[in-house]
C-alpha cells in the first residue's frame, strides 16, 4: 500500500550571503490515512520549515534542494505554483499559531470561508454559505449563522483558533498541518482545541501532523513521534513508546527537563548548552557537545536513523 | 495566619485603568441621547494575600487575569486604586519617590521577555552597575567590578563577557543576565514575571533550577507570576489563582494539586496536558471569560460554572479559610454543595 504522504530524505536550504545554511537535512517520514503525527524539537530545529516544505510554503531565500515530497502516489515537490494552489489548501489544509494573524480582520468570517470555496470549486455563492455553516456546527462554535457576519477582532482567541479550524476544513482534506496551533491559547482553551482536533480527525479520518514544542499536548494527541534537533529527525516512533522510554539523550534530557517529570522541589534534569545554530552545527552528531554519552566517534561520523528498540528509530552512536 | 510577620501582604488591593480615551471618545448616542461614559478596565478587584519569608508564592491565571498588574501594583510601579502593600509591616503603596528608594534595594523585578528588558544599546557591565552605582553611590569602580563579576558568576555567565551586548547572547543567556540585574543589589524579594515562558523547555529548567539554587543560597522570597501550571507544582510552596482579578483560591501546593476546591481551580488543573498520558477528561467550562470591562455580577466566575445558582449570580463571595489551611472564594464550596 503507498502511504499518504512520503517524505525522503528532505533537505531545504536558506541562500544567505555569507553561504548556503541547511535548515532541513536529510528528513524522512511517512504518513497513512487517518493517522496523527506530532512533530517537536525546541526553536530552530527546524520542525516548522518541514511543515512548510509540505505544502511548499517555502520562500526566498529558502528552497527545497534535494529529496521528494508524495502525495496520493505523486510528487508534489516538483510541482508548479498553479499545480501546489490545486493541492494547498484543498487537499493538504494548514493552521498556523496565532490566530489574531491568520485570519484578515478587514473582512467578516463568512467572506472569508465563502472566497476559499469557490477558490477550489465552482460553487455558487449560497452553496458555499450552507458548507461553511455546516463547517462552523463541526468545530462548534455556538449561534454559527450570526458569526458568519461577524469580523475577527469580535471573538474571542479560542474562537478564532476555531473558526481557522473550520476553514481548513472546508474542502474535507486528506492532511491537516497545526503549526503551534495551541501556544498562544491558554491552557483550558487549548485542551478544547486539542479535543476538537482528535475528534475531527477521528470522524472525518483526516490526517494531522502536529508540529509543537509542547511534549505534553503531543503525547495526548498523537500516535507517532519525531523528534527534531538541527534540522534533523533524531528519534522517531510511537508516541507512548517514545514518550515512556526514549532512546536518544536529547529525547531523555527533553523530558527530563518538563517540571512535571520530575519530583516538586528536586533540580531537573537540564540538557547543558544550547542547539547550535544552523550555520554552525558541529561535525558528526550535531548533538554531541551537550551529550554525556559522547565518544570519538560522535564528532566524526553523522550516526544514521536506525531501528533500535520497542520499534523506536533513533540517530544515535551509543546507543 | 502565621504568626510571625509576612514579608510583603497586600490587603483589598484595586486596581482599575481607566481606557475611554479623550474626551470626545466618552459620548455616544443612546436612546436618542448624548451621553458620557467611561470605560474602566477592572483589573484587580479586592485582593489580599501575604508572602512569607523564604517562601514562593505562585500566582496563576488565564491571560487577561490581571496577575502581571498585580506584580506591578506590589512593585509600585501602578499606584493601586485602594488597598494597601506592606512590607515587612511597613505601607509601601503611598511613598514617595525617594521613601521609596530604601525599598527598591530590597525588592526587584524578573522580566517575561529578555529580549524586551535589556537595553540593547548597554552593554552587560553597564545595565548590571548602574543599580550599583545609583544605590550605593560611594562604591567604587573596583568593588562595583568584584560585585558584577561575583553575581555574574552565579548566575553562570562567564565574567569575561561582561564588554558584550546583549545581542551576543541566546535567550537563556539574557534571561540570566536579567536575572543577575535583580540580584546585583541584594534583594530578599523578587518578583518574577513569567521568567521562563519565553525559552524553550531544555532552557527553561536551567533558568528554574538557577532560581531554585538561588533562593536557597541567598534565602530569598519569590513571588511567581505564571500560567505554566508545571512549573508552578514544581517550584511554589503556596499558590494564588486569580481569575477576572479576583482571588479564587490560595493554598498549599500540594493541597491545590491534588485537592483543588474552587470549580474554576479543578477545570483549570485538569486541563494541564501530562507528557505520558493519553487525553485525560478534563473538565469543560461553558462560554468564554468575560471581559474586565463589564465584569458579572456575584461570583466572577458564576456564567461559566457548573454548580453555580442563584446566590452566585447575586452575591460575591468572600474568602473562607478552609480547615486545611487554604481559602476560597466560592459559596458552593462554603454551602457544601455536592460537586462531582
Amino acid at each position: 500500500m503507498t502511504h499518504l504522504l512520503e517524505v525522503r530524505d528532505l533537505e531545504v536550504k536558506f541562500a544567505l550571503r555569507s553561504g548556503d545554511i541547511t535548515a532541513i537535512d536529510g528528513v524522512s517520514f511517512t504518513l497513512n490515512q487517518g493517522e496523527r503525527l506530532g512533530i517537536v524539537g525546541e526553536s530552530g530545529a527546524g520542525k516548522s520549515v518541514t511543515g512548510f516544505s509540505i505544502i511548499n510554503l517555502i520562500s526566498k531565500p529558502g528552497f527545497i534542494s534535494k529529496g521528494s515530497i508524495h502525495f496520493e502516489g505523486k510528487c508534489i515537490s516538483d510541482y508548479t505554483g498553479s499545480q501546489m494552489r490545486k493541492i494547498r489548501g484543498n487537499r493538504i489544509a494548514m493552521i498556523f499559531q496565532d490566530p489574531m494573524m491568520t485570519l484578515n480582520p478587514v473582512f467578516t468570517i463568512g467572506f472569508q470561508m465563502i472566497e476559499t470555496l469557490q477558490a477550489h470549486r465552482n460553487i455558487s455563492k449560497a452553496d458555499a454559505r450552507a458548507i461553511a455553516l455546516e463547517k462552523l456546527r463541526k468545530v462548534q462554535i455556538p449561534s454559527p449563522e450570526e458569526r458568519l457576519d461577524q469580523y475577527p477582532h469580535e471573538l474571542s482567541g479560542g474562537m478564532r483558533q476555531r473558526i481557522i479550524i473550520a476553514i481548513s476544513l472546508l474542502a474535507d482534506p486528506a492532511i491537516i498541518i497545526a503549526d503551534e496551533p495551541t501556544t498562544a491559547l491558554d491552557v483550558t482553551i487549548q485542551a478544547e482545541i486539542m479535543d476538537l482536533l482528535q475528534e475531527l480527525c477521528e470522524t472525518e479520518n483526516m490526517a494531522l501532523i502536529l508540529i509543537t514544542h509542547d511534549l505534553g499536548v503531543v503525547s495526548q494527541v498523537t500516535e507517532k513521534i519525531a523528534v527534531m534537533y538541527a534540522g534533523k529527525i533524531i528519534e522517531f516512533g510511537p508516541t507512548d513508546k517514545v514518550v515512556h522510554t526514549p532512546v536518544h539523550p536529547y529525547t531523555i534530557g527533553l523530558i527530563g527537563s518538563i517540571p512535571g517529570a520530575t519530583v516538586p522541589g528536586e533540580e531537573l534534569r537540564q540538557i547543558p548548552g544550547m542547539m547550535p545554530t544552523l550555520s554552525n552545527i558541529p561535525e558528526g552528531c550535531a548533538f554531541n557537545p551537550r551529550c554525556e554519552l559522547c565518544e570519538p566517534i560522535c564528532t566524526q561520523k553523522t550516526p544514521e536513523l536506525e531501528e533500535k528498540q520497542n520499534g523506536i528509530l533513533a540517530a544515535c552512536h551509543m546507543k | 495566619m502565621n504568626t510571625e510577620q509576612p514579608l510583603v501582604s497586600i490587603n483589598n488591593v484595586v486596581k482599575h485603568f481607566d481606557i475611554s480615551g479623550g474626551l470626545l471618545d466618552q459620548f455616544s448616542f443612546k436612546g436618542g441621547k448624548l451621553r458620557r461614559e467611561k470605560t474602566t478596565v477592572k483589573a484587580v478587584n479586592d485582593v489580599s494575600l501575604f508572602v512569607n519569608k523564604g517562601e514562593t508564592l505562585s500566582v496563576v491565571g488565564e491571560s487577561g487575569c490581571g496577575k502581571s498588574t498585580l506584580a506591578r501594583v506590589i512593585m509600585g510601579l501602578y499606584p493601586p486604586n485602594s488597598g494597601q502593600v506592606l512590607y515587612e509591616g511597613q505601607r509601601i503603596d503611598n511613598l514617595s519617590h525617594n521613601q521609596w528608594l530604601p525599598f527598591r534595594k530590597k525588592m526587584q523585578m524578573i522580566f517575561q521577555d529578555p529580549y524586551a528588558s535589556l537595553n540593547p544599546r548597554k552593554t552587560v557591565r553597564q545595565t548590571l552597575e548602574e543599580p550599583l552605582r545609583f544605590h550605593n553611590p560611594s562604591m567604587t569602580s573596583a568593588e562595583a567590578a568584584d560585585k558584577i563579576a561575583e553575581v555574574m558568576e552565579q548566575v553562570g555567565v562567564d565574567p569575561v563577557w561582561i564588554t558584550r551586548y546583549p545581542h551576543e547572547f541566546s535567550g537563556g543567556q539574557r534571561q540570566r543576565i536579567s536575572i543577575a540585574r535583580g540580584l546585583i543589589l541584594d534583594p530578599q524579594f523578587i518578583v518574577a514575571d513569567e521568567p521562563v515562558s519565553a525559552l524553550d523547555v531544555s532552557i527553561q529548567a536551567q533558568i528554574l533550577n538557577l532560581l531554585m539554587e538561588l533562593a536557597q543560597k541567598r534565602d530569598l522570597t519569590y513571588l511567581f507570576i505564571t500560567h505554566d501550571l508545571s512549573v508552578v507544582n514544581h517550584i511554589s510552596d503556596r499558590v494564588a489563582v486569580l481569575y477576572l482579578g479576583t482571588l479564587c483560591e490560595l493554598a498549599s501546593t500540594h493541597d491545590l494539586f491534588y485537592e483543588p476546591r474552587h470549580p474554576y481551580t479543578r477545570a483549570l488543573f485538569s486541563a494541564i496536558p501530562k507528557v505520558g498520558e493519553k487525553r485525560a477528561k478534563h473538565i469543560k467550562l461553558k462560554g468564554e471569560v468575560p471581559t474586565p470591562v463589564h465584569l458579572p455580577t456575584g461570583c466572577v466566575f458564576h456564567g461559566r460554572c457548573v454548580y453555580a445558582n442563584e446566590r452566585c449570580v447575586r452575591e460575591v463571595p468572600a474568602l473562607v479559610k478552609l480547615s486545611n489551611g487554604g481559602f476560597v472564594a466560592c459559596h458552593g464550596v462554603e454551602e457544601n454543595r455536592p460537586m462531582a
